[in-house]
């Protein structure tokens, strides 16, 4: 393979002290030095002026939406759009048609993803059968085969004795169970934060207590049991609360948040009944985004995470309340953090790498990605002035249902690369 | 003519569209007293009555309100209609536009539903009730009764006692009370109440006793008896002694105060046969409001201006 040379842009990593203007060698799909005034013999130079390289992005909650969903999103449209996003890698959620809930699954998505996707693919399990709750999936035969953690994302376990049993027997993996942290009993059938918007909007109300109950539910768990807990995009203050309190305590327990739940808030609702804004957990107050911007600042968010979730045109068509929760997000998620993080001045680029590249693969004891001589060249490249429209001809997701369309944004990847090689070029996928 | 192309939710109407509504509709209520009722007013127009969620009422009132106007009232119904089969709204609105209807009155189960018909055909929307969001023409005919019965609607107190939470009825009288400078309090056990009340604009009130003293009006919601799980009260009977407008209740009332309700009653229940059945009662004077107040907006929709009522 041919060197490849990135020369001159602002490289950032927290984990090698590294933030300066810097050259990068890459050969047979590492890195062999970082330094100024690098060259190369023969090989490709990528013009990195005025960029920042970073190490490969990682969306720890992605719904590839393949097997069974092949018309929403598969590994192929998948993948393209988190290269589109920045991102290297992505992790499948379970709930597919079948659910991912066996070894063999897990390794039909894994050699798929090697095969077709254009980044890297790990496959979460379902922490139970078809993810109904009922009993336990073969959690040792999916570990085996690959599966980096395990979910029921899409419902919260809602038995505690079986939410419990997961984290008993996946303890023995050492793998983290990751919580969609739902108490189905107190939501029933709501869509849209219960307080002002559910009552002008006359929508049933999902409150967050029907979260908090089960963040506190699970931490206890994690202490009960000793496993590796996860809770998946968490919406509200107090759930931050919560996770302050057990990290403080030394529990073994790390957490995301959504761009979209960053970045919007339930007044986003309006009264257009824009199904695009219907996400589970639902947007929360404006008091709730501010919580989750002051725990990213100060440390408590682990992740940001996509929940990327593809639907189509007439799935998202329908009545509010029939129409499937969630949006797409691997494509805005890295110009959002740009637009109102980095330019914003409320993050730093070394804070961002934490939050989508290092703190991720912690959090789900991924491989270390980093940028220093003999890592694998897992690399994104960032133009922080680029300016980025958010249209339905954006996307390379085979779904268009985001949250942010009609939004103007700054930043975004222009290159991404996989083991040295491109996956986005000059802001295009590479097949 | 009004200022807005729909009638979806009380906050596309103006206070002044809100009073036009009244006064037309009272020159209409004159026109239902003759023996021939009918006005060309809206021949040649098309009215379609999509109502996706069981109402004969309802429907029924549209109906007559566009026939006495001349327009052709069509009725689509849960039952007959394609979605049924699995048909969108959306496709079912454009249809229904490449149809060339004029106006479209729509009863769905679904909060929102009008907004989606709205986005998808060319017709006038009126929503007939959406969910637990809004039934605007219900708030319209009960400001007109209100009006009609006490003479003036500024500076009335309204008590609305009952299911505040599901209830569209109250999720459009609300805003339509306090656009007209009336103060309405809604009144209610916790679990009947929606999250947020204060976002309506309502007084909130837990004991039916103690605002009754104060109330212009007496605004009784159905109670809905068939809900699969969690009764938000323990059992009817304790339901009816807290809340319920009986004759003890009545005699408390101020000596103007006059008692409302949309329809249909519970007797017994939310409301006792003596109360229903008595002269401070006017459920059936709301009724016949509605079919004056639903030609009052079609009308006004449909261009307001040519042929009048007085025609």
């Amino acid at each position: 393979m041919l060197a490849l040379l990135l020369r001159g842009g602002r490289v950032v990593d927290p984990e090698t002290g590294l933030d300066a203007v810097a050259d990068v060698v890459i050969r047979d799909g590492r890195i062999v030095e970082i330094g100024e005034g690098l060259t190369i013999p023969k090989g490709v130079t990528v013009e990195c002026a005025e960029k920042v390289v970073v190490p490969g992005l990682v969306d720890i909650h992605t719904h590839l939406r393949e097997p069974g969903y092949e018309y929403k999103e598969t590994v192929v449209s998948g993948t393209r759009a988190a290269a589109h996003g920045g991102f290297t890698a992505v992790c499948a959620m379970p709930n597919t048609r079948p659910v991912c809930d066996t070894g063999s699954q897990v390794r039909f998505l894994l050699e798929r993803g090697a095969q077709r996707g254009v980044v890297r693919v790990h496959a979460i399990g379902a922490c139970t059968m078809g993810q109904k709750g009922e009993a336990l999936a073969e959690i040792g035969d999916m570990v085996a085969e690959g599966a980096v953690a395990f979910s029921d994302d899409g419902h919260g376990v809602s038995d505690a004795g079986m939410a419990r049993l997961v984290m008993d027997y996946a303890k023995q993996f050492s793998t983290t169970v990751i919580s969609h942290c739902e108490d189905a009993t107190l939501v029933r059938g709501g869509v849209v934060n219960e307080g002002a918007v559910s009552t002008a909007l006359g929508l049933p109300g999902w409150p967050a207590a029907a979260e908090e109950t089960m963040v506190a539910r699970d931490i206890a768990l994690a202490r009960l049991t000793g496993c590796r807990l996860h809770l998946a995009h968490l919406s509200t203050a107090r759930s931050i609360e919560h996770v302050r309190a057990a990290k403080a305590e030394g529990l073994s327990v790390t957490c995301e948040v959504t761009p979209h739940h960053l970045f919007l808030d339930e007044t986003a609702l309006g009264s257009d009944y824009d199904t695009n804004l219907k996400m589970n957990p639902p947007l929360r107050t404006a008091a709730d985004r501010q919580a989750l911007i002051g725990a990213l600042v100060d440390g408590t968010i682990d992740a940001i995470a996509t929940d990327h979730a593809p639907h189509a045109p007439h799935e998202k068509a329908l009545e509010f309340e029939l129409a499937p929760f969630g949006t797409t997000g691997l494509e805005t998620a890295l110009p959002l953090v740009i637009t109102h993080l980095v330019a914003a001045d409320v993050l730093s680029w070394a804070d961002v790498v934490q939050l989508m590249a290092h703190g991720p693969r912690r959090a789900l004891q991924l491989p270390a990605v980093r940028l220093e001589p003999g890592a694998v060249a897992d690399i994104t490249i960032i133009d922080p002035e680029a300016r980025v429209e958010i249209t339905p001809g954006f996307f390379e997701s085979a779904s268009a249902n985001s949250a942010f369309l009609g939004a103007s944004l700054l930043g975004k990847a222009t290159e991404v690369l996989v083991e040295g090689r491109f996956a986005l070029k000059n802001g295009r996928v590479v097949d | 003519m009004l200022s807005s192309p729909h009638i979806i939710d009380m906050d596309d109407l103006t206070r002044d569209d809100i009073v036009s509504v009244l006064d037309t509709a009272e020159s209409f209520k004159e026109v239902n007293e003759r023996r021939i009722k009918k006005l060309p007013t809206l021949r040649g127009r098309t009215v379609v009555n999509l109502f996706l969620e069981p109402s004969t009422r309802t429907r029924t009132s549209f109906e007559i309100a566009a026939k006495r106007l001349s327009a052709d009232a069509v009725n689509f119904s849960a039952s007959t209609s394609a979605t049924v089969k699995g048909e969108s709204l959306a496709d079912t609105a454009e249809t229904l536009s490449a149809m060339a209807c004029d106006l479209v009155v729509i009863r769905h189960k679904y909060a929102g539903a009008p907004r989606i018909l709205a986005n998808h055909m060319d017709a006038h929307v009126v929503n007939g009730g959406d969910g637990m969001h809004q039934h605007p023409t219900q708030a319209l005919l009960d400001l007109f009764t209100m009006r009609e019965k006490l003479g003036r609607l500024e500076g009335l107190t309204v008590g609305i006692v009952g299911d505040i939470a599901h209830s569209r009825v109250a999720g459009s009288l609300v805003p339509a009370l306090r656009a007209v400078g009336a103060t309405p309090v809604v009144v209610a056990p916790p679990t009947l109440l929606p999250a947020s009340p204060d976002v309506l604009g309502a007084e909130v009130s837990t004991s039916m006793d103690r605002v009754l003293p104060d109330l212009d009006v007496v605004y009784m919601l159905r109670i809905q008896m068939e809900r699969s799980t969690g009764m938000p009260f323990p059992s009817l009977r304790e339901y009816a002694s807290l809340f319920g407008m009986n004759e003890v209740r009545l005699a408390k009332m101020r000596p103007h105060a006059i008692v409302m309700h949309p329809g249909p009653m519970n007797r017994g229940v939310e409301i006792s046969a003596a109360v229903a059945d008595s002269d401070r009662a006017h459920v059936l004077d709301q009724v016949n409001a509605g079919v004056a107040v639903r030609m009052a907006a079609m009308y006004l929709l449909l261009g307001g201006d040519g042929v009048g009522a007085a025609a």
